[in-house]
């Protein structure tokens, strides 16, 4: 016990020093960043390329206000959620399904490699690209998705499709769904695999049957993995900008834009109104911090949970050995 | 008998779902690939085939002759994405290092802090990075897209699940026997051990940090430091409008590298996805 105390003091200060890089780099590139934003929330900072700011004197919370009644503001979040619930259930949804599928014992799916090679790709392509590819297929007067209409009959003149509201979001909530069901799919693949196999055969005994087994056994057991899916997807989804911005940069009539690009259209066009943008960036920041702190309390569990069960495996063994 | 039967249309549905959504996740790219080889004229006329053309070099003269420059987008998102990989990659592991192997006073604290920010997108608080930038006149300078990278708490958080249970104390501990310093038992020893945990993690930040549109967008205002995501939303604008051979082309040639190396790690890019480590 007492040679374990020295080893504690000598090698202690590298646990300081190996953290060092990490910190320093944080906190200037992480926290300080965060802190100016914030303060600037409270400022008269605007105008192309001004660094210079003074507090506002009248009223310190008037940004902040401003904001919250601002009406593309308030659009712009009502934007946000909606694209985002649109895109998550239909994701959700299909990757559960297809992860149903895909650990069916009975049905034994071959060519599963292809598939989540092939289903997945989408995620890994730059969102830029991918926003302007599809701008490209529903180009007008001949884009690919007019071509098609007009071939099946279904118009006899090329229509501005993205000139439509509902359109328009469509598209984004497409595109949004066929990157990610992919991605989800296999994170629950991986937590179904992670299912004790002796619950999916006590199951077969007793004569489930498939829609039974996944509702009764499958869903319940991945509940936490769901939940953190959920919870990542719409910190991302709060996120959302490559798309939208290069789609119709919001539009039409500010039907696709997200708080994002709100934020990136005060500060960086129009009058540079870098403290309202830091303002609106402030109220998001606390949304965001709300949430992460949901998946830090659910992965904190987890890895509770993962140490109880060591140590119960431990007192096991030990009283086996005994 | 009638479970036999069920089985094989559930199969039959399987399959054919399955297809229909691989299809689709090729046709927009198949699109691309073969207009990008066709002239506008072709296009306008007809807009979906799956037989390329022969204008592929003249739609590179009209990309290339305007704004559009794939060669320095390619370069400069390779320096940044390496460089980035490479310090978050090798900063990571040393942060998760000195969590698995020393004890110090607030180990435990900085860990948690560290799972409490790992969600937290750099993207709120970009106003706050972009003025301290601009203030120090490094707006255009790539190392501002990579240092950042230094600083990687979901990373850190991957590297120390991953070295807890596979770093053998036993072999640190002989080492330091032998007279090694630790910083060297770190560079020798532990990284090598940590390989495998490595390469998934630098392929995800690799992909991130060439995808990443936000910050070189906010950052990056001489067309020479463009990268490539910042080059690809030039052909949004006006100066492509009818251009649309060009503009496919364009796309097609952001898309297959990014193709290419997935279709070449798809293996390791899947086993990654499943550990979970990863999500946008």
């Amino acid at each position: 016990m007492k040679q374990k105390k020295v080893g504690y003091d000598r090698y202690a200060k590298y646990g300081y020093i190996f953290s060092a890089p990490f910190v320093i780099a944080f906190l200037t590139f992480s926290l300080y960043p965060t802190i100016y934003t914030a303060v600037i929330g409270f400022t008269d900072l605007k105008g192309i390329g001004s660094t210079g700011f003074n507090f506002l004197t009248d009223d310190l919370l008037k940004n902040f206000k401003t904001i919250l009644s601002n009406p593309s503001f308030i659009q712009s979040f009502k934007n946000t959620i909606l694209l985002w619930v649109c895109n998550f259930i239909p994701q959700i949804i299909l990757a559960l399904l297809l992860a149903a599928w895909f650990t069916d014992r009975r049905s034994h799916v071959k060519g599963q490699g292809l598939f989540k090679v092939l289903l997945y790709m989408p995620n890994i392509i730059t969102a830029a690209t991918i926003a302007i590819l599809f701008n490209a297929l529903f180009g007008y007067p001949m884009g690919p998705v007019n071509d098609i209409l007009m071939r099946l009959g279904i118009t006899d003149a090329p229509i501005n499709l993205m000139l439509n509201k509902n359109v328009a979001r469509g598209v984004i909530i497409f595109i949004q769904t066929w990157m990610w069901y992919g991605s989800t799919m296999i994170v629950l693949i991986s937590g179904i695999l992670g299912i004790n196999p002796e619950i999916f055969e006590s199951a077969d005994v007793d004569g489930a049957g498939r829609v039974q087994t996944f509702f009764l056994i499958t869903l319940p057991n991945i509940k936490t993995i769901l939940t953190f899916t959920l919870v990542t997807s719409l910190i991302g989804g709060l996120n959302m900008f490559d798309i939208p911005k290069l789609l119709q940069n919001g539009g039409p009539d500010n039907s696709t834009l997200t708080t994002s690009l709100f934020i990136y259209n005060q500060a960086f066009s129009g009058s540079y109104l870098y403290n309202r943008a830091a303002a609106a960036s402030m109220i998001m920041f606390v949304i965001i911090a709300i949430l992460a702190g949901i998946t830090f309390r659910l992965m904190r569990d987890d890895d509770e949970k993962e140490a109880i069960k060591e140590k119960k495996r431990l007192r096991k063994l030990q009283k086996e050995g005994k | 008998m009638l479970k036999t039967k069920e089985n094989t249309a559930l199969k039959v549905v399987i399959y054919v779902v399955c297809i229909f959504l691989a299809i689709l996740s090729i046709l927009p790219f198949w699109i691309m690939i073969v207009n990008a080889t066709r002239s506008t004229t072709e296009i306008q006329q007809q807009a979906v085939t799956l037989i390329p053309s022969s204008y592929m070099m003249n739609n590179l003269k009209i990309l290339t002759g305007k704004s559009f420059d794939p060669i320095t987008g390619f370069l400069n998102s390779l320096t940044v994405s390496i460089g980035a990989t490479a310090l978050a990659v090798y900063f990571s592991s040393l942060t998760a290092y000195a969590q698995v192997a020393y004890n110090w006073r607030f180990k435990k604290q900085f860990f948690s802090f560290i799972m409490a920010i790992m969600m937290i997108p750099a993207q709120v608080t970009m106003i706050g990075f972009y003025q301290m930038v601009y203030k120090v006149g490094l707006t255009n300078n790539l190392s501002m897209l990579i240092l950042p990278a230094i600083a990687s708490p979901s990373m850190v958080f991957f590297m120390r699940q991953y070295l807890q249970p596979t770093l053998p104390m036993s072999i640190v501990e002989s080492a330091r026997i032998d007279g090694a310093k630790e910083f060297m038992i770190f560079n020798r020893i532990v990284l090598p051990i940590m390989k495998p945990a490595i390469a998934t993690q630098a392929i995800f930040s690799f992909v991130a940090s060439w995808n990443n549109l936000f910050t070189p967008l906010i950052l990056l205002t001489n067309s020479d430091k463009y990268t490539m995501p910042v080059m690809v939303s030039l052909l949004r604008g006006d100066i492509y409008k009818t251009e649309f051979g060009s503009i496919y082309l364009g796309l097609t040639l952001t898309v297959l590298p990014l193709i290419i190396v997935y279709l070449l790690l798809s293996k390791y890019i899947i086993a990654g996805v499943a550990l979970g480590g990863v999500k946008g």
